[in-house]
């Protein structure tokens, strides 16, 4: 088989893994090495696939032979595809030829399980070291850490790559238990727990000594099938609110699950992906990061779910009329970030304008504030948006209604004339 | 007040001038055109000879009064803002006048047009540094860009630090500009025309690699393009390997085919180029 046809059945078995990041990581060009690592926070977005997801690292499997049977994995044992798997070699090749050309950021190198987990793992670091030692490749490298596999093996590749990543894949035990028999709670979270401590280990050594060996410097991040059982809205942010705070994750990505096999226990194969609930759970998400909510705050009392139709930041301030109007001129940035229509950057802004003398309406927008939804929420020196009228009904469906053209499919109510 | 219109070589050192033709001479122009740009010769105009002395007094000068007046001037001066020179002169002309605190003030009119052309300008570098596609031609790299502003100057950075060791030239094809690096040493200088030579066995190779990843890693169930073209705007795509017809990585066969019209004798251009750049003027790191 040749590389070609190898590259496309392993990056096919590849792509339903969300994350496709090269942040975090700063390194600069060494004499005698190939490539660095940018130290911009956004890191750098090589192309855009036809399903509008970035592509910034060459994201294949180093195998897709699996002893695993997953239901929801089109790589399950019992899935009668077509196997191969790369040499090291022939992988370290492609990954130079294609960085040396601008075509990408790095390697994201993940693995089916072949014969047991450190076996595969063994594989992999077979590969990231060649890369490394023999081709000098300086450049940004994510590897996926194989539940199950010993220790020894995960410390080793923490040392070779920049972020490492374990995938819970399921967001409760119930559903681990049903779909992913061949996999624990505990084989996913001990190499997580591992891969914190070591982190902090290292960051605290290189205090101390200037040389000391690196772990993981990007971090770590799992990624979450949404749609593929029942957990809530709810249940999934709780989940990743903790991983945020007791494992330090860097990112937890969300999947739409794609449903690729017919099973009892899994939504059946014309079911759409839930593409639009994931873009709820990516926005809440980063209300956990940057805008210093916890995820209890985002639900009503009873609520489970969000209202697919609101953004959550707006479904949070439609419930808490309580903390509006905010006074653009003088409440802090945390009051600031809280409005729907002002993010991290345009409340920086307000607060670098607004020593040079009081911002009035008008300028708000010039400072990149999303004034279609901001209006209901701001006050500038006392007055609001001049001719605004609305009652709390009317709050919702103009919110609504500012939402609707941005939204990535045709959902949410049709909006009546009368 | 006479209705007067300056115009300068296109250099920044004589966009500069104008600026201190204008103290000198105390009018105040209505509008500032490049040499060659048309214009129409409505008012009388005058062209505005370049001097590098009296261009560093004034840019000491709005340096002085203010590091970051003089860090918009150079960046809005690569931007491809319509009548960015009368812009920045209003601009210095205030900051002389009043005193850099208004610069403070991010949505203050004489301010905010430039500081969105500016913002224009690193979205797109930035954009640049992913999007841009280098092609393997006997071991040097090379790659051809179409942005709308000076991007060349902001890339120089980023990609001589990642491909130091690499030779390289990037071309760009709206200004007829291109960087040249070897290692050690770069420069950026006007380039006229170029083509690109058609790959050698060995790139076609790896561009049919990297389309077939490319068109592998969609998702067919989660497809939308306008998504894709919100990340990604046609108008990078005429220059990404990935977005070409598979047909046109096909190497030349035999010494004897057809090259591309305007690659001269199929030999690639680059080769050229970089020989003879030792002895261009003004070659520094």
């Amino acid at each position: 088989m040749d590389v070609l046809e190898k590259l496309t059945i392993l990056t096919d078995a590849a792509k339903y893994d969300a994350a496709c990041t090269s942040s975090g990581a700063s390194r600069p060009a060494k004499a005698g090495y190939v490539g660095n690592t940018t130290s911009t926070v956004s890191g750098c977005c090589h192309s855009f696939s036809a399903d509008g997801r970035c592509i910034s690292l060459l994201k294949v499997l180093m195998t897709n032979f699996c002893v695993y049977d997953c239901k929801y994995c089109v790589n399950r044992r019992s899935n009668d595809t077509r196997r191969t798997m790369f040499t090291p070699r022939e992988l370290s090749e492609l990954t130079l030829q294609f960085y040396r050309r601008n075509y990408i950021e790095g390697l994201f190198l993940s693995s089916g399980v072949l014969r047991s987990p450190d076996y595969t793992m063994e594989q992999m670091i077979k590969t990231l070291r060649l890369l490394r030692e023999e081709y000098r490749f300086n450049g940004y490298i994510h590897a996926k850490a194989i539940p199950g596999s010993s220790p020894e093996l995960i410390e080793q590749l923490g040392l070779l790559a920049d972020r490492l990543s374990v995938n819970i894949e399921l967001p409760s035990e119930a559903g681990l238990r049903s779909l992913a028999p061949d996999k624990t709670k505990g084989a996913i979270l001990a190499p997580m727990r591992q891969i914190t401590q070591r982190n902090l280990q290292a960051r605290e050594e290189l205090m101390k000594y200037r040389h000391a060996p690196r772990f993981a410097p990007a971090g770590q991040s799992t990624q979450l099938i949404v749609g593929a059982t029942a957990d809530s809205d709810l249940h999934i942010l709780r989940l990743t609110q903790g991983l945020y705070d007791r494992y330090r994750l860097k990112r937890v990505f969300y999947s739409a699950y794609v449903p690729v096999v017919e099973h009892a226990l899994l939504p059946a194969r014309d079911v759409k992906p839930p593409l639009l609930r994931e873009h709820r759970l990516y926005q809440a998400d980063w209300l956990l990061r940057f805008y210093g909510f916890r995820a209890e705050e985002l639900f009503g009392p009873q609520q489970e779910n969000f209202d697919l139709r609101l953004d959550p930041k707006c479904g949070w301030a439609i419930t808490h009329p309580e903390f509006f109007p905010v006074e653009v001129n003088t409440a802090d940035y945390e009051m600031l970030l809280r409005v729907p229509g002002i993010g991290v950057t345009s409340a920086r802004r307000i607060l670098r304008a607004r020593r040079s003398g009081a911002l009035r309406m008008e300028e708000l927008k010039k400072l990149g504030v999303v004034m279609k939804r901001a209006q209901y929420f701001l006050t500038a020196s006392g007055r609001m948006t001049q001719g605004l009228r609305f009652s709390r009904e009317s709050l919702l469906s103009g919110l609504i209604a500012a939402e609707n053209a941005s939204l990535p499919q045709a959902e949410g109510v049709q909006l009546s004339l009368f | 007040m006479k209705e007067i219109t300056y115009c300068y070589d296109g250099s920044f050192d004589g966009f500069l001038c104008c600026i201190f033709e204008s103290y000198v001479r105390k009018e105040i122009p209505t509008a500032i055109f490049c040499d060659g740009d048309p214009f129409p010769a409505l008012f009388p105009s005058c062209f505005i000879e370049t001097n590098a002395h009296h261009a560093r007094r004034v840019f000491c000068k709005v340096k002085y009064l203010s590091p970051y007046a003089g860090n918009i001037l150079q960046r809005a001066f690569l931007t491809c803002m319509p009548e960015k020179e009368i812009f920045l002169y209003r601009l210095v002309e205030r900051l002389l006048r009043e005193g850099p605190s208004f610069l403070r003030r991010q949505t203050d009119n004489t301010l905010y047009p430039l500081l969105t052309a500016i913002r224009h300008l690193q979205n797109e570098a930035h954009l640049l540094k992913g999007f841009l596609r280098f092609s393997d031609l006997n071991g040097v790299l090379g790659s051809e860009i179409q942005p709308k502003n000076q991007v060349l100057p902001l890339l120089q950075g980023h990609f001589c630090a990642r491909y130091h060791q690499e030779r390289f030239f990037i071309y760009d094809r709206t200004h007829h500009q291109a960087l040249f690096h070897v290692p050690g040493k770069s420069v950026l200088q006007p380039l006229s025309f170029f083509e690109m030579a058609p790959p050698d066995s060995q790139e076609a190779h790896y561009r049919l690699l990297w389309k077939r990843f490319f068109d592998t890693v969609a998702i067919r169930e989660r497809e939308n393009p306008v998504c894709q073209r919100t990340h990604l705007p046609k108008r990078y795509r005429g220059t990404m390997t990935e977005f070409q017809e598979a047909t046109e990585f096909k190497s030349p066969g035999s010494p004897a085919a057809v090259p591309a019209p305007g690659v001269p004798g199929g030999i690639s251009a680059p080769e050229r180029l970089l020989g003879s750049e030792p002895s261009v003027p003004g070659s520094s790191p």
